[in-house]
């Protein structure tokens, strides 16, 4: 064991394990994170905590991570390395591990000109790469970058993303190899509409093996509306959305989208189960955490398993 | 070059309030190849700033001068016998030349005209864009001459991000993905393997993050 | 004497309005026709420029035009003329003439005085 997350354990004992995402506020109050922390409790190993997404302030991963925490769900914290430099990273990271969060997703960060802050400045001081090389050898070395002994290790089991509707398609898989060589332990894909696509994807990887040294788990992210999976089409950089999907839930009257949605998340995570190569799926119902129980339930995968 | 754009009109006659006898000084190095702050640019800034101020009913005295270079020490000296006649200095030289200029002509306020930008190329006349960040320790060879510190939004190493779409950066449509480039010059040049190794942790130390930096060649001193 | 219009460039626009012109008006060949190939076509770039900045500074933008004819044309070249003219006597003199106008009068008058 790595860390000893849940998390971990789950998956190393080969169940199909259920990650989900819990976005925290935009201020500083911590019911909005227990509301939201009562949808996702059982429903899931594990639960992100997302870091100023799109680069707009909200409040602190870690905060969230030990709020949901003392509601009884593991925590998995996100750091992008847009907002801070080595020094603050580590330290991060040390704060985090002695406070119990054991679960970690490597991330770069959405560029600050998507948020309200544009005019701060841009850190990126180590990538994401170099980011998971980083815990990767503080949690097994015991030792800073510098080569200085830690007074305790972190522990943390470590993630990264992936998006295989990137381009240039060609590289996605030799990055995730080099994300996996610096250490990553699992992986949390882009939310995906195009199964094809994803297939493609998961043959390349498995070409390479990395499907035995990486565990992967397979985002997913239910559609509210057609007009959700328009907007997202047109606005978010990254997102392939094809025909057939936003056609199938078009075809529905309006205030039947919601249920289609469901429906069709449902069955994604059914196919997403018998593919060779996904050890889980993680379900990203961002405002719509209420409807976790529903899907996760409905994909016939609770209770959770408890591994000791 | 060093690259600038002119600052608006607007703010720069504030700057300009207090005088009403200046020098306005040009360069021939970088500035005049991005066409803005040669001779020419001079005479038509000196044009406009005399309109403007004779409009407003308060006459500026402008004396035209261009020097061949801002950041060289006997250049600047030349201005030596006739900086003290004028009250201010308004220099469209980049930052380093305006600032060389106050430290040699402590006595007199130097004024910038232009906003001082990147360290560029001509893409074609009327469009330049950024290729070097002077991080002070070069990788070119290892990514087919393509920098990834300036050429990606985000400096990363080891990318694409997940935001690369058809070759464009998540930051806008008109730049282009840093890492597509390289990855697509790599290609061409059968480099690819430069790819899949692991970077090490850029050193900073080295750009302006170590500090105000210095050159010293002791071989030439 | 200029052989092209492509031999203007900005400065010498501004300083005639520096010297006390009200208008300038800028004549060149036909687009296509130019004698020196594209010498109308760099000053059609230039005069906008000019424009640009009579208008930042309030000058008055439209006391610059530029004029496209053949040597030909004497009564098309006759009519622009006078079209510009007119067009300067309705915007009147230069904020820098009035101000000058304004100043000449206040010497005259101290020295009345």
């Amino acid at each position: 064991m790595k860390s000893g997350s849940n998390l971990e354990k789950v998956l190393a004992a080969g169940h199909f394990s259920v990650t989900a995402e819990c976005g925290p506020p935009r201020g500083a109050d911590p019911e909005i994170v227990r509301k939201k922390a009562a949808f996702v409790r059982g429903n899931v190993d594990a639960c992100n905590v997302t870091d100023n997404q799109t680069s707009v302030v909200r409040m602190s991963s870690l905060a969230g991570c030990l709020l949901i925490k003392e509601e009884g769900i593991e925590p998995l914290i996100q750091m992008v390395v847009r907002d801070r430099n080595r020094i603050a990273l580590q330290s991060d990271l040390l704060g985090a591990s002695a406070m119990g969060v054991r679960n970690l997703l490597c991330l770069s960060g959405d560029h600050q000109k998507f948020g309200d802050d544009p005019q701060a400045k841009n850190v990126f001081d180590i990538d994401s790469m170099q980011f998971i090389h980083l815990v990767k050898s503080m949690r097994d070395d015991g030792t800073f970058p510098s080569g200085k002994k830690l007074e305790g290790a972190p522990l943390f089991f470590i993630g990264c993303a992936v998006n295989p509707f990137a381009d240039p398609f060609e590289i996605r898989v030799p990055r995730l190899k080099l994300k996996i060589a610096a250490g990553a332990d699992f992986v949390q894909t882009q939310c995906i509409y195009n199964m094809k696509k994803f297939k493609e994807y998961m043959e390349l990887a498995k070409k390479e093996g990395l499907h035995e040294k990486v565990k992967i788990l397979a985002g997913v992210t239910p559609l509210k509306s057609a007009g959700m999976a328009k907007f997202m089409r047109k606005m978010v950089a990254g997102m392939d959305i094809p025909d057939e999907v936003i056609n199938r839930i078009s075809a529905e009257p309006k205030e039947k989208q919601a249920e289609k949605g469901i429906e069709m998340c449902i069955e994604q995570i059914q196919e997403l189960r018998e593919m060779e190569g996904i050890a889980g799926v993680h379900v990203m119902a961002i405002e719509w955490e209420e409807k976790l129980q529903e899907i996760i339930g409905g994909a016939g995968l609770l209770p959770r398993p408890v591994v000791e | 070059m060093i690259t600038g754009t002119p600052k608006p009109i607007e703010e720069i006659l504030e700057m300009l309030e207090p005088y009403d006898n200046i020098i306005l000084a040009g360069c021939h190095g970088c500035v005049t190849v991005c066409r803005v702050g040669g001779e020419k640019e001079v005479q038509v800034l000196a044009s406009t700033l005399r309109l403007a101020r004779e409009a407003a009913g308060r006459k500026i005295n402008i004396r035209e001068v261009s020097l061949e270079r801002q950041c060289d020490p006997e250049y600047v000296e030349q201005m030596r016998p006739y900086v003290a006649d004028h009250q201010a200095v308004l220099s469209i030289a980049c930052g380093a030349g305006i600032q060389f200029l106050a430290e040699k002509f402590t006595m007199t306020p130097l004024l910038p005209g232009i906003n001082t930008g990147f360290l560029g190329v001509t893409e074609r006349q009327g469009e330049w864009s950024e290729r070097c960040q002077g991080c002070g320790d070069c990788v070119l060879h290892l990514t087919g001459g393509i920098c990834p510190v300036t050429r990606c939004a985000k400096s990363l190493f080891h990318g694409p991000c997940g935001g690369s779409v058809q070759g464009t950066c998540e930051v806008s449509k008109d730049v282009k993905c840093g890492w597509q480039l390289i990855i697509d010059r790599l290609k061409s040049l059968n480099q690819l393997e430069n790819y899949g190794k692991l970077k090490p942790y850029k050193g900073w130390s080295t750009a302006r993050d170590g500090g105000p930096r210095r050159i010293l060649r002791e071989d030439m001193i | 004497m200029l052989p092209c219009t492509g031999r203007i460039d900005e400065s010498l626009l501004l300083k005639a309005f520096e010297n006390g012109a009200d208008g300038v008006m800028v004549v060149g060949c036909l687009e296509g026709d130019c004698h020196y190939v594209s010498g109308n076509i760099r000053a059609r770039a230039r005069v906008n420029r000019v424009y640009a900045i009579l208008d930042k500074i309030k000058i008055g933008p439209d006391r610059i035009r530029m004029f496209n004819l053949s040597a030909g044309e004497g009564s098309k070249f006759a009519a622009y003329a006078n079209e510009f003219v007119g067009k300067i006597r309705e915007l009147g003199p230069s904020p820098i003439n009035l101000v000058r106008a304004g100043q000449a009068h206040a010497v005259s008058q101290k020295e009345t005085t």
